[in-house]
């Protein structure tokens, strides 16, 4: 589904990425390790179509309909609620059934309760939680995680536990994280930024 | 949709034209053209210096719009091709139509003081329009400056390069119409009739200048180049 | 329509948003009614009515400046905008619905600043008022596409007025004509074609403006 061959970006004069080769097919799940600033980020971020390659070549199987990225921040309107964020990319997605597609991942994710209330007024872990429904929002085939467990409790990383062991087997993950024992059972291939 | 990988083509493109020879050239064709103007046009033609200031006035500006349209048009091509050889060409492109703009600004200004007394005319279309579009392009500096060197950066001076080809026919326009309200004191110019010389001269300095900012686009164009392959060469050392 | 969904749930969005933070729209309000006290004493006492028109046009486009300032604020705060490049609609959509929002923002503060200036200047006409709605379109098209590329680099809120300045002139010749000359249609249609002209371009190449 991926791949992705002697890929390289620059930012001006820094060099983040040089000679990378990646391969995932689909039903994969590939786990991305390395210390800061080895260029996972921007790897995730290619990977998901938001950034293209100084060098090297990418390519995706499939369209930005069937991505879902989970990046550093949230993406989620701080003024607007749980509700009225999901309900635009919802739209965006052309997600069917929409209002209750939301509904069911508010519930599963604990944020039925402050479904109404604004973003800005959640705890880090809440807003984690909330960004996690919005990819999982419009079932993508392909989910690119960027250390998904950060800022999550231990309640919430245990919700996450338990959709990535749902979702395995007919998704593609893309995951990179600080922590890989956690999901070192799930993956079939790592790579290792320096 | 699927990302392309971008190769950055540090070295590739090569010129037809020589650089050494281009630049003799010019040379050659400015000084031709120097002489033309200020010897070889028969005086009762022009009233003084201020009409054979004239001749470059023109022609600069010509060069410079030139300079802005190449711009555009290697903005274009960048943003289709994502090439960022491109977007350095066109960045150079614009940089050219800026000098030449402000030259034209400042012939403009010599040649309104010689004729009219006034170091400034609002009732000169050409004057007036490339004030608008020096204000434009130096604004396309400050936004170049602003973004770290990068594909975004390329592309949102490549996209406002594309908005300068555009402004320009309807900043004319503007001016044009703004005259019904601006009121301005109409100078009646008593323009040379066309013919012998004052066409040869004319010609000659209009290839000048264009010959003259292809040139120093092809200068700058060098010496940029040169320092991203000494980027580039700095990197697989360190 | 898909393409039309997409822009009215953006659009939506970027409503919701200002009624929530409800600073945008007050401080334009304030902002057009303090310029035209501050020209009352710029102009001198024996100024034509046309001065005062004339003036009319500067404070419409300092005052949007103002408000397309604020425009991708919400997105700039936390990359919000790379959530909306993601989704499969067309990324003009982007563009298309953050124009209209902030034209209704600027109608509104209009409908307060024009008869704030009958009352204080003199009365407007028609061809003034159809000069407004014109040259509001052009402004927030460009003003906004515009704002998206400031949002992009650090000097941000220092350059917007820079881009947008130059582009606006022909705006404010085409306002200012259409407000003090006896047949105005010229000056009306040129500001038609500016809008077309120029929303198209914005429309095209929005894309390039939010990828890489």
């Amino acid at each position: 589904m991926i791949r992705a061959r002697k890929l390289g970006k620059r930012f001006g004069e820094k060099r983040v990425l040089h000679g990378v080769d990646l391969e995932i097919e689909a039903g994969g799940f590939a786990l991305v390790t390395g210390p800061n600033g080895s260029g996972k980020t921007t790897l995730l971020r290619i990977c998901a179509g938001l950034a293209l390659p100084s060098e090297g070549e990418v390519e995706l199987g499939i369209g930005r309909a069937r991505i879902g990225y989970l990046a550093h921040e949230p993406l989620v309107y701080r003024e607007l609620s749980a509700l009225e964020n999901l309900d635009l990319y919802g739209r965006l997605y052309r997600v069917p059934e929409r209002r209750e597609r939301i509904g069911m991942l508010l519930e599963r994710f604990d944020l039925w309760d402050v479904r109404h209330e604004r973003v800005a007024s959640y705890s880090r872990g809440m807003t984690q939680r909330l960004a996690l429904c919005r990819v999982l929002l419009h079932e993508p085939s392909l989910l690119v995680l960027d250390e998904p467990y950060t800022a999550l409790d231990t309640a919430g990383a245990e919700l996450l536990d338990a959709q990535l062991a749902e979702l395995r087997g007919d998704r593609t993950f893309l995951v990179s994280t600080h922590d890989p024992d956690r999901v070192a059972s799930l993956a079939t291939a790592r790579l290792a930024l320096a | 949709m699927s990302p392309q990988g971008a190769q950055l083509r540090s070295v590739g493109r090569s010129y037809r034209i020589p650089l050494p020879g281009l630049a003799a050239l010019a040379l050659g064709l400015v000084t031709l053209a120097l002489v033309l103007v200020f010897f070889v046009v028969p005086n009762d033609a022009n009233q003084g210096f201020s009409q054979r200031i004239f001749y470059f006035h023109v022609s600069i500006a010509l060069t410079a719009y030139a300079c802005f349209v190449g711009g555009a048009w290697k903005a274009l091509v960048h943003l289709w091709k994502r090439d960022p050889l491109a977007d350095l060409e066109s960045y150079v492109a614009v940089h050219q139509g800026l000098i030449f703009g402000s030259l034209v600004l400042i012939t403009g200004s010599i040649w309104a003081k010689i004729s009219w007394g006034h170091w400034w005319l609002w009732s000169e279309d050409q004057l007036v329009l490339f004030l608008v579009l020096f204000l434009f392009y130096a604004a396309y500096f400050m936004l170049r400056f602003s973004v770290d060197p990068g594909p975004q950066r390329a592309n949102l001076s490549a996209v406002y390069a594309l908005f300068g080809v555009v402004l320009i026919p309807v900043s004319f326009l503007a001016i044009r119409i703004a005259k019904d309200f601006i009121h301005p004191v109409v100078f009646t110019r008593h323009g040379p009739s066309f013919g012998g010389w004052i066409l040869v001269a004319y010609c000659v300095s209009q290839i000048a200048m264009l010959a003259l900012a292809y040139a120093l686009y092809r200068v700058e164009l060098a010496g940029k180049r040169l320092d991203e392959r000494l980027r580039g060469l700095r990197e697989v050392l360190a | 329509m898909t393409y039309l969904r997409d822009v009215g749930a953006l659009a939506r969005k970027d409503l919701l948003l200002e009624l929530r933070a409800r600073d945008t729209l007050p401080a334009m309000l304030l902002f057009v009614v303090s310029t035209f006290v501050v020209f009352h004493f710029a102009l001198p006492a024996r100024s034509s009515q046309l001065a005062a028109s004339g003036l009319l046009w500067v404070a419409i486009v300092f005052t949007a400046l103002l408000g397309l300032g604020r425009a991708f604020v919400p997105e700039r705060e936390q990359r919000v905008l790379d959530g909306l490049v993601l989704a499969p609609c067309d990324r003009s959509a982007i563009w298309l619905a953050k124009s209209l929002a902030t034209l209704a923002f600027l109608a509104a503060a209009e409908v307060v600043a024009l008869p704030a200036f009958a009352l204080f200047f003199h009365g407007l006409n028609g061809a003034t008022v159809g000069g407004v709605v014109l040259a509001d379109l052009g402004i927030c098209a460009v003003g906004t596409f515009l704002g998206a590329m400031a949002v992009a680099t650090r000097a941000r809120d220092l350059l917007l007025p820079l881009i947008f300045l130059p582009l606006a002139i022909p705006i404010v010749i085409g306002g200012v004509g259409a407000s003090v000359v006896g047949s105005p249609a010229r000056y009306l249609g040129f500001l038609a074609l500016y809008d077309g002209l120029f929303a198209l371009v914005c429309w095209a190449s929005f894309e390039y403006v939010v990828t890489e």
